[in-house]
């Protein structure tokens, strides 16, 4: 009945036995105990489970675990360097880009797939960008606000004020 | 204090160590899932629990039956009504919970409730709450002694007589009947628990996503005191919450049974609810029909208003308002406006669907108030032929007559809403816009310009008046300090998002001098922190803020006589500095604080108390009255329907400002949960009351895209009472935003008589409205 996979996760490699159904975000959660990823709807909207899949972003809630079987799986718990924060991190935290906390990480991995494949997106790009991830409580400036910071220190240009525009 | 320091809680959350109530796995968990009733109002004939105990790992089914055994089928709520917790023999609302399946894991419990199966005879629902006060509509709450009819209960304020004369003689009367939708707070973490029952130390730790956790304990120890769990054997914690917006204050059903089982069996039990649980079942919010009417004179002068309210609760009243206002604090709804004529009246009813009636970050109905005189301000200019711009401003109460009675019974603490308005329409660049307007009604464009001057009322409250349950509504502060001169301090409230870590260590580092940090905030855990009434209704601030001002004051006081007795100098010769006490006149004679509270644990005078730790309990004189001026633009296209909110400015006035960063972001957030109900979001009960957008597929959340880019600004006006003059701001946008959204809206369409708009304004209704006028 049990099925054995392998994941990579965060570049350390994982062996388990899995029901076929079990959900990837499961797995990450409650077998591999990283539970910096989130769930938050059963219908595939709110991306707060969002993880990269082979660098591709996906919502870990509507994938079985079986399906990432020998592919490598990043979570936000994998972000972070021995040289500190991503720039990613860096900007939601220097914006207020979070309040609860609880979207957050899939609002970065998201990010990260933008920001890899579109380095200098516009405010339009990152609006539609990130309108798979829902965020109940900062009302998206600052999001965009942090996603243009890491863009531009990821391009090796100066960051933007992170002072509030709070007249 | 007014710095922008970036948030110490950070950290965690953006490195994936947040801790919320799903990441606790503890050995030997049991996992709980919940079967509900597909109808909305049906008797229970038979539950067959003997396929989903076959299941493997499935432990236990729990039923209302149960329950009963231990007289835990029904619990109070916050309204002293009664909720089931589980039914014995009916159910009252779709979606309501039928029966528990308890499994080692849960996929298990998943399978489980697919197995249970019960027998229901369906009856017919009462869904319309105008159809529920009918003579001929079957009694819902026949648990209810006695109970004749389905009236909850009646509420009026403000002068009948005198409101009666004034509508019947006054030039202008106008009139709009509007629903405020029932809505769901939908916090992107839902709601869950893990009751930890210890059998050998009769001890009960539950964790769960409560924003009020002491309230919690006590009412825990209330509904089972009497199965031996009494407040002392009872540990609330709430960890980290992944947003709340007062869906996490009431006690749900799920969170009971997963107590009692866990009292039954001695194993932790999981309960997380899934998002179409937590939207079909937990507590709604809104749900207003409100008649409301503005007389005043030709020349614009308002002289009065009339409000009534019929107030949809489900199936029992379990909303969270303080005890002695069922409808909150509607009674704020005379606005910003100076006159002294009102009548409020609401009655409230059962129906057939889910109980709430208080989330979603309304400060106990103000929004629903908010909503309703800031659309009949602009209907009246509209009456007149009156810019409502021009006639907020003539009617406003003067910055001077502050603090100002209102004709419901409330003293105004301060505001000055000339200056929050002007700089609005400065900002927003109100002149030309008009003319923009202007020129487009000529080529048959449609824009709107909507205005909302609200007047909020947050902070409750004053022991005299509020209470929950019976516990009055101050909230406190500890602070201890150690030796080497670092903090702990903990707090009653409980942050889910407002960064409290973050801003209670600068009010207390503006009052003591010791930098933020190296002052750890601590809330949540009922075993530590001092009794609080928690977090929602933008309390925080306004209490458990003013409380941790106050403790740290106390702790200068102790400061003083310390610095005095190391100086060897009198008290009154020392003068404070963020941070020191000095000699008047020698300022080289200092001690910092760091070094006076090193000489509280070493060195301190004989005869003192040593330690430097100081606890308050703060109890408000009064409540906080922050108010705003939002402006809103709308482009609208005649074809579709299509609403494009092009810019939307928001002046705050939310008095002394502890963080700017933060009381930005609360107003981003709070202005996207205002264009929510204005623009999508709307539970909708068909009439045998099946939800019909149950779901995050079909309930609109707004995503960065229907979010508009938020233009905001301040002004301020501190409150007089207020320890370090703050008044609270979380909810003002929540409140402020749907109306001036609304009135832009209508705005627009008003060349072709359109005179209100339900919110949500959506496409179709616009589409709907102009075909309805002619226009093709």
């Amino acid at each position: 009945m049990k099925k054995e996979i392998t994941i990579s996760v965060n570049g350390e490699k994982h062996t388990l036995e899995v029901e076929p159904r079990t959900l990837l975000v499961h797995v990450i959660r409650e077998h591999l105990r990283l539970t910096g990823t989130h769930i938050g709807c059963d219908t595939s909207s709110c991306g707060a489970c969002t993880v990269l899949l082979n660098g591709k972003s996906v919502k870990s809630c509507t994938i079985l675990a079986v399906q990432a079987n020998g592919k490598e799986v990043s979570t936000v718990e994998g972000m972070a360097t021995a040289d500190g924060l991503h720039p990613l991190q860096e900007g939601f935290k220097e914006n207020h880009g979070l309040h609860c906390g609880f979207c957050t990480p899939g609002m970065l991995m998201r990010a990260a797939e933008l920001l890899e494949n579109n380095p200098n997106p516009t405010e339009e790009e990152i609006r539609w960008g990130i309108s798979g991830n829902l965020c109940r409580c900062t009302g998206y400036n600052n999001i965009v606000k942090a996603i243009q910071y890491a863009g531009a220190k990821m391009r090796g240009e100066e960051t933007p004020s992170t002072e509030p525009e709070f007249v | 204090m007014g710095h922008s320091l970036k948030r110490k809680e950070d950290a965690r959350f953006i490195q994936g160590k947040g801790h919320y109530v799903d990441d606790i796995q503890l050995p030997g968990m049991l996992h709980m899932d919940i079967v509900r009733s597909p109808y909305a109002y049906a008797k229970i004939k038979s539950i067959n629990a003997e396929e989903a105990l076959k299941i493997p790992g499935v432990v236990a089914v729990v039923t209302g039956k149960d329950l009963e055994k231990y007289n835990l089928h029904w619990m109070p709520t916050l309204m002293s009504d009664t909720q089931m917790v589980l039914p014995t023999d009916t159910v009252m609302y779709q979606a309501q919970e039928v029966a528990a399946v308890i499994a080692t894991d849960r996929y298990a419990a998943r399978d489980g409730k697919e197995a249970v199966m019960v027998e229901y005879e369906p009856m017919k629902p009462v869904i319309d709450p105008y159809k529920s006060l009918a003579p001929d509509a079957p009694v819902l709450r026949t648990d209810k002694e006695g109970k004749k009819d389905n009236h909850i209960w009646h509420w009026e304020v403000g002068d009948k007589e005198a409101t009666e004369k004034l509508f019947s003689e006054a030039e202008v009367v106008v009139k709009e009947q509007m629903h405020i939708p029932r809505i769901h707070v939908a916090s992107i973490e839902t709601c869950g628990c893990v009751a930890d029952y210890d059998k050998i130390n009769n001890h009960l730790t539950m964790y769960m996503t409560t924003q009020a956790p002491h309230a919690i304990r006590t009412v825990i120890a209330l509904v089972a005191g009497h199965v031996g769990l009494t407040e002392e054997k009872i540990r609330v914690i709430s960890p980290d919450i992944g947003g709340g917006f007062g869906g996490k204050v009431p006690v749900y059903p799920g969170y009971v049974i997963a107590i009692a089982v866990s009292f039954l069996v001695g194993k932790p039990v999981k309960w997380v609810e899934d998002r179409s649980e937590n939207l079909q079942a937990d507590s709604f919010a809104r749900d207003y029909h409100i008649t409301v009417e503005m007389a005043g004179t030709k020349a614009g002068k308002i002289l009065g208003t009339r409000f009534k309210i019929l107030a949809d609760h489900g199936y029992t009243d379990a909303a969270a308002n303080p005890s002695k206002f069922p409808t909150g604090m509607f009674s704020i709804g005379t606005g910003s406006y100076d006159y002294q004529t009102t009548f409020m009246e609401a009655d409230a009813v059962y129906t057939n669907k889910p109980p709430g009636g208080v989330a979603y970050r309304c400060s106990f109905r103000v929004t629903e108030a908010v909503h309703a005189i800031e659309r009949i301000t602009d209907r009246f200019a509209f009456e007149i032929g009156k810019d409502p711009a021009a006639l907020r401003m003539e009617n406003f109460i003067k910055k001077e007559d502050f603090p100002w009675k209102s004709p419901t019974g409330w003293e105004y603490d301060s505001g000055d809403y000339h200056a929050g308005l002007k700089l609005a329409m400065d900002t927003v660049g109100y002149d030309e816009l008009r003319k923009e307007q202007a020129e487009k009604r000529k080529r048959g464009e449609l824009m709107g310009i909507g205005i909302s001057t609200f007047t909020e009322i947050v902070g409750a409250g004053p022991s005299k008046d509020f209470d929950i349950l019976g516990i009055k509504m101050f909230d406190s502060a500890e602070i201890r300090v150690h030796p080497t001169g670092k903090a702990i301090a903990r707090f009653g409230t409980k942050s889910q998002g407002q960064g409290h870590e973050t801003t209670y260590a600068q009010i207390i580092a503006e009052e003591l001098g010791i930098p933020a940090e190296n002052i750890q905030v601590e809330e949540g855990d009922t075993d530590t922190a001092p009794y609080g009434l928690g977090t929602y209704a933008s309390r925080s601030t306004p209490t458990a803020g003013a409380a941790a001002a106050v403790a740290a004051r106390k702790l200068r006081d102790k400061a003083r006589k310390i610095a005095a007795y190391l100086l060897e100098v009198s008290e009154d010769d020392l003068e404070w500095e963020p941070g020191k006490f000095f000699v008047k006149g020698a300022p080289e004679k200092a001690k910092t604080i760091q070094e006076i509270v090193f000489a509280a644990y070493t060195n301190h005078p004989q005869g003192m108390e040593a330690g430097f730790e100081a606890t308050h309990y703060y109890d408000p004189p009064n409540l906080t009255f922050p108010s705003g001026a939002y402006i809103c633009i709308v482009d609208i296209d005649k074809e579709t329907g299509e609403i494009k909110v092009r810019r939307f400015v928001a002046i705050d006035d939310c008095g002394n400002i502890i963080n700017p960063m933060i009381v930005q972001g609360q107003v981003h957030g709070g202005l996207t949960q205002g264009i929510a109900p204005a623009m999508y979001e709307e539970l909708i009960y068909d009439e045998d009351g099946n939800i019909l957008n149950g779901t995050f597929m079909d309930y609109l959340v707004p995503t960065a895209v229907e979010s508009p880019s938020w233009e905001t600004g301040h002004t301020v006006t501190p409150s007089p009472h207020h320890p370090i003059g703050a008044k609270g701001v979380g909810e003002s946008p929540t409140v402020g935003a749907p109306p001036a959204i609304a009135n832009a809206i209508v705005d627009a369409l008003s060349p072709y008589g359109i005179t209100h708009l339900d919110i949500p304004i959506t496409p179709f209704k616009v589409w709907k409205a102009l075909r309805e006028k002619g226009v093709n």
